[in-house]
Parts: structure tokens; sequence; C-alpha cells
């Protein structure tokens, strides 16, 4: 891929170390335009910088990721986030991609994993790592009632086929092998990822979701 | 009121409850036919008995007329509670007012025994009632599905808050009436006049010295628990990262200390369970992994879905997943192998995938007993299946079912 069409990103992360490894596994795959440490520098870094796509780091001192998207969101809202985390906390990565991150990846990602995931996302799909794809199964599992406040019952629930999908990913299958293993292609494959994402940002089922659920139990 | 409006259900007769009696079952079956809670008209009974005696001609004349209870009543067929919630509150307010009515009207007639008995004793029979239900819905040992146990703890403590102080002003009413209290007077107002001086000269300090306190704790609290982290990093961090250090030629042995040192840290901020721990089919999955990962350098991912106890057949599962995952390790080359697991109600679907080279089942030799005997000879044994997805290039796919709850 030549450089002049390899998407632009901003790499945001409070660890020194982690972005410099980022830097030196995304080179010649992506052009990484800048960095910055902080919430406050990663949104002005951002807003002049206008790269195609931000890595950003969910936990980070002064709000984290989702701090970050939402100061972004008022001037830019048509930035795309890919939220990069050490983190495997159900909560903080549903709440960064329902913050509007279009997708989720461990920081375990290989550098050629990692930048295919930009470009997706830097194309406007969603990115769904298999423990992401876990998370969203579980959030959504149950009974299959709605949530009472639902606006919207059809964005409480997923239909067959987003479930398949994501049972897929979840078992570590790439998109086009989802698509030959069910017989659409990898662009069907991808809408029904994006649908997925949109019924996460817009539901509240989340609110009712298992590990929600556990979690205020047990605290 | 006697005209109650017609249930979506239809109402069981008039007829005297034996067994929600207290005394001869009137209330309770009035209570029942009218879908009010007995308790309110045991309250007015009471009243209109103290008023003139009305109340207890009325209750013999019921007791007389209505035949008591016999087998037929409906199993699960429940007394209806006044509704909780503000709800319980509009009725109550209005029972009490048509009480009232009721009362007035009789000291209109002159079917009055005389007011310093009969306002304490409606008083105190609304504060009794109040406890009543409310130690009466305590001892219920199955609450019904539309009351949740732990609804409203508080308001519960409100109503019995309540019914108390009704009690206390209705005796101190009728001691007041009666010109008991008069000596009292005398002792009680010098006593209470020296305690309110005293709390409001006192009340600064004694706030100050609670707050001190509740800070003194908290940061006890909180000095403890960075003593703990200290202890688990210096532990388990500090000791893997030393380790590390020394086997700096070994990258295989580096990468698997850095990966259980991850996941032991993982397992402790999550939720304090230390690592290992197989309480539940999940946590059971992950030490499997952790363990074939170890044995065999090769990152096995692990993403559970759902979760649920071990039992017998969940732990024939995961012995079955863990063979699945070792033959992924040994022959599915360098790539994490992916193990997902999903836990429902009815059903248990774990995959463990790899994306090696593959092969032709049909041609592993019959004395090889790996796949045959420890996946899909142990998932038949426990009741539930076993499938291999595989292919010359293409991975493999061990798929395991199996039914709960048989």
């Amino acid at each position: 891929m030549s450089a002049r069409d390899a998407p632009t990103v901003v790499i945001v992360d409070d660890h020194q170390l982690f972005r410099a490894g980022v830097r030196a596994e995304l080179d010649g795959l992506v052009e990484v335009l800048g960095d910055a440490a902080d919430v406050q520098s990663a949104v002005r870094c951002i807003v002049d910088l206008q790269p195609d796509v931000v890595l950003l780091d969910v936990q980070m001192p002064g709000g984290g990721g989702v701090q970050v998207i939402r100061d972004v969101a008022r001037r830019r809202p048509a930035q795309r986030f890919l939220a990069l985390s050490v983190s495997d906390a159900a909560e903080d990565v549903i709440a960064i991609i329902r913050a509007g991150a279009r997708g989720y990846v461990t920081k375990t990602i290989s550098g050629p994993e990692l930048a295919d995931a930009v470009r997706r996302v830097a194309d406007g799909d969603a990115v769904f790592s298999p423990r992401l794809a876990g998370f969203v199964l579980d959030a959504f599992a149950g009974t299959g009632a709605p949530a009472p406040s639902a606006v919207d019952p059809e964005l409480d629930q997923l239909t067959a086929r987003e479930r398949e999908v994501l049972q897929h990913i979840a078992r570590g299958y790439l998109y086009k092998e989802i698509g030959a293993r069910l017989n659409i292609s990898a662009k069907t494959v991808e809408a029904h990822v994006s649908a997925v994402l949109r019924k996460l940002q817009l539901s509240n089922r989340h609110e009712l979701s298992r590990w929600a659920v556990e979690r205020r139990l047990v605290d | 009121m006697s005209a109650a409006r017609p249930h979506p259900s239809q109402p069981p007769p008039l007829r005297r409850d034996r067994e929600g009696a207290v005394l001869g079952g009137v209330c309770a079956g009035l209570g029942q036919r009218l879908g009010i809670d007995p308790i309110v008209l045991r309250v007015v009974f009471i009243a209109a008995t103290a008023a003139g005696g009305l109340g207890v001609v009325f209750y013999a004349l019921l007791w007389a007329a209505l035949p008591a209870e016999g087998e037929s009543r409906a199993a699960g067929l429940r007394v209806p509670r006044v509704p909780g919630g503000r709800d319980s509150w509009s009725v109550a307010a209005g029972m009490g007012l048509l009480v009232l009515a009721l009362l007035l009207l009789f000291r209109q007639w002159g079917l009055w025994v005389g007011d310093a008995l009969v306002w304490p004793v409606v008083l105190a029979a609304a504060g009794g009632g109040l406890i009543w239900r409310q130690s009466a819905t305590a001892a219920d040992p199955a609450p019904p599905a539309d009351e949740p146990a732990r609804a409203d703890r508080g308001s519960a403590l409100g109503r019995a808050a309540l019914g108390v102080a009704l009690v206390v002003g209705a005796a101190l009413i009728f001691l007041y009436f009666n010109d008991a209290l008069r000596p009292a007077r005398d002792v009680l107002l010098p006593v209470v006049v020296v305690l309110v001086a005293g709390t409001l000269i006192l009340a600064p300090w004694w706030i100050r010295l609670v707050r001190g306190l509740a800070d003194e704790r908290a940061e006890r609290v909180r000095s403890q628990e960075r003593a703990e982290l200290a202890a688990h990093l210096h532990d388990s961090v500090l000791q893997t990262l030393a380790l590390m250090q020394r086997r700096a030629d070994d990258p295989r042995e580096v990468a698997g200390l850095a990966r259980r040192q991850e996941r032991e840290l993982r397992a402790w901020l999550n939720g304090g369970r230390p690592f290992g721990e197989r309480g539940t089919l999940a946590a059971a999955l992950e030490v499997a992994a952790a363990e074939v990962e170890e044995s065999h350098g090769v990152a096995v991912d692990v993403v559970t879905v759902g979760d649920c106890p071990l039992d017998a057949d969940g732990e024939a599962l995961v012995a079955a997943a863990r063979e699945a995952a070792v033959n992924a390790a040994k022959f599915g080359g360098p790539e994490p192998v992916s193990v997902y697991a999903e836990i429902g109600d009815d059903r248990v679907e774990v995959f463990v995938r790899d994306r090696g080279p593959g092969f032709d089942p049909a041609a592993v030799p019959p004395d090889r007993r790996g796949v045959r005997e420890s996946i899909v000879g142990r998932m038949r044994r426990h009741g539930g299946e076993a499938v291999l997805h595989t292919g010359a290039g293409a991975g493999t796919e061990v798929e395991l079912r199996l039914e709960r709850g048989r």
C-alpha cells in the first residue's frame, strides 16, 4: 500500500512506551500523524491534525477515552475512534463503544492486524474483537424480554443472523471466513456488525445485562 | 363501598374466612370479597365499636348471617393486600377520612361514649393495625410475586414507626383526657428543657467527633488497601519481572511468564477472585486454557458468555475442551488457539479452534485415541456430543455441546 492512500492515525495513550511500540509496529502500514498522553492534549491534537482514525486507550487519567470522545465530538462529530486497551472489564469496553468508538481491540493484537482494523474503521466499518463480541452477546443475552423503558424494542434484541455473526467472531473467525461459512459476502458480514454496533450504542439493554446486574449485586 | 366493582376474575363469594380470622373471620371474609386488606375493615369495626357499640352489633349480625368457609376455598387464592408504594398511602388516607366521617356521624347522632375514650381507641386501633400488618407481612413465609421481597424496607419501617407513633399518641391522649399527665408534666418539663439546652451546647462537638471518626476510619481502610495492593504487586508482578530479566535469552519462556502473570493480574483486578479457583464453568475453562498455554507455549484465548456452577457434566466438558485445546496447540501451529464458550440456561456450547493445517479425520489410525476417547467418547458418556470440523488447510474446530438441567 502506498503512503498516499494509507489512513492517517493519532495515538492516544498515557504510556509513552506503548505509544512508541504502536508507532513502530504501524510504521509503513498507516501514517501516524502524532500522539498524545492525556485528555486535553489529545483533544487539541485530534482537532488540529484531523486524522482518519484515533487509536484510543480506554483508561487514562482525567476521564479516560470516553472523555476524549465526548470533547472531540463537540468540535468534530464525524471523527472515528478505535479503542485499544489492555482492560478487559466489560463495563469499560461497553462504555467506550457506547460513547462512540467504532470498535475495540486488545493491545496484544499484532501490527498488521491492527493496521487492518484501522483501515476498516477508516472505511466506516465496525471492528469487533472476539472478546468484544463475547461482551456484546452477554449484554444482549437473557430472556429476550426488551428493557421496559425501551423506545424501540427493535434495538433491544439481536437478530438471529447478527447473533450468528457475533458468535463466529467470538470463535475467532475473520470476516471473510464468516462470509464463506454463512454463505454471505464479507460486505454483508460488515453490515451485520455495523448494525450490532448501532444497537449497542442506542439501546438501553446493556443496563439490564447480566454482568451489570452481577456487578451491582457483588458490590 | 358495598357495591364492590366486579373483579376481572370472579370474586369469591361472601363468606367468613376461618383461615385468615382473628376473631370470627368476618373481616377476613369481607376483605376477600371486597378486595380490601382485612386490617382496614378491622380498624373500622373497632372504631364503630368504640364510638357507640354499633361495631359489636354489626359484627355479631354478620357473624351469624355469613356461612363459614368450607373446603371450597380455592387453593392459592390470597387475600388482596392494599397496593404498595404511593397507592397504599392514598388508600390509607381515604379509609382514614371515611372512618372519621363515620365517627362524626355517630357523634352527631349521640351514639357516643365520650371524646376521652373514642379518639384514643380509634388512633390506637389504626396504629395497632399498621404494626399488626407489618409483622404479618414479615412472618409471611412466601410473599406473593407482586410484592417484591426487598422492595421497600424503608417504607415498611416508616409504616411500623407510624403505627408505634399512633399507639403512643393514643395512650398520651387518653392519659391527658383523664388528667393523669399533670403530675408527670411537672417532672417532665424541666427535664425536657435541660435536655434541649444540653443538646444545643454539645451538638457541634458531637458532630465534629463523629465526622472525625468517619474520616479516620476511611483513611485506615485506604491505607490498608494500599498495603494489600503493594503486597500483591510485590508477590506477583515484581517476582515475575525479576524472573523475566533472568530468562531474557529465552523468548518463549519470557512470553509464557508474561502471559501467566497477565492472567493472574486480570483475575485479581476483575473480581478479587484468586486465579485458579474452579467454582464455575467459565473459571474452570480459563484455568484449563492457562495450563495448556503453559505446557505447550501457544496462546489460548478464552471468551465466555454467561456462566454456571461447575457440576460433573461440566467437569467432563472442561476436560474435553482441554484435550481439544491440547491438540490445537500441538498441531495447530504458532497462531493462538481460540476457545469460545456460550453457557445458556438450557445448554452449553464450547468451540475450540486453531488456524493450523487441519487434517483428515478418516486418515487417523484407529489406535490414536485422543479425539475418539477423550473428546467424542467423553462427551457422549455425559449426554453431550462433539463434532469435528476440519479439512486440509482450513484449520480445525471442535464443537462441544451439552444439554443442561437434564
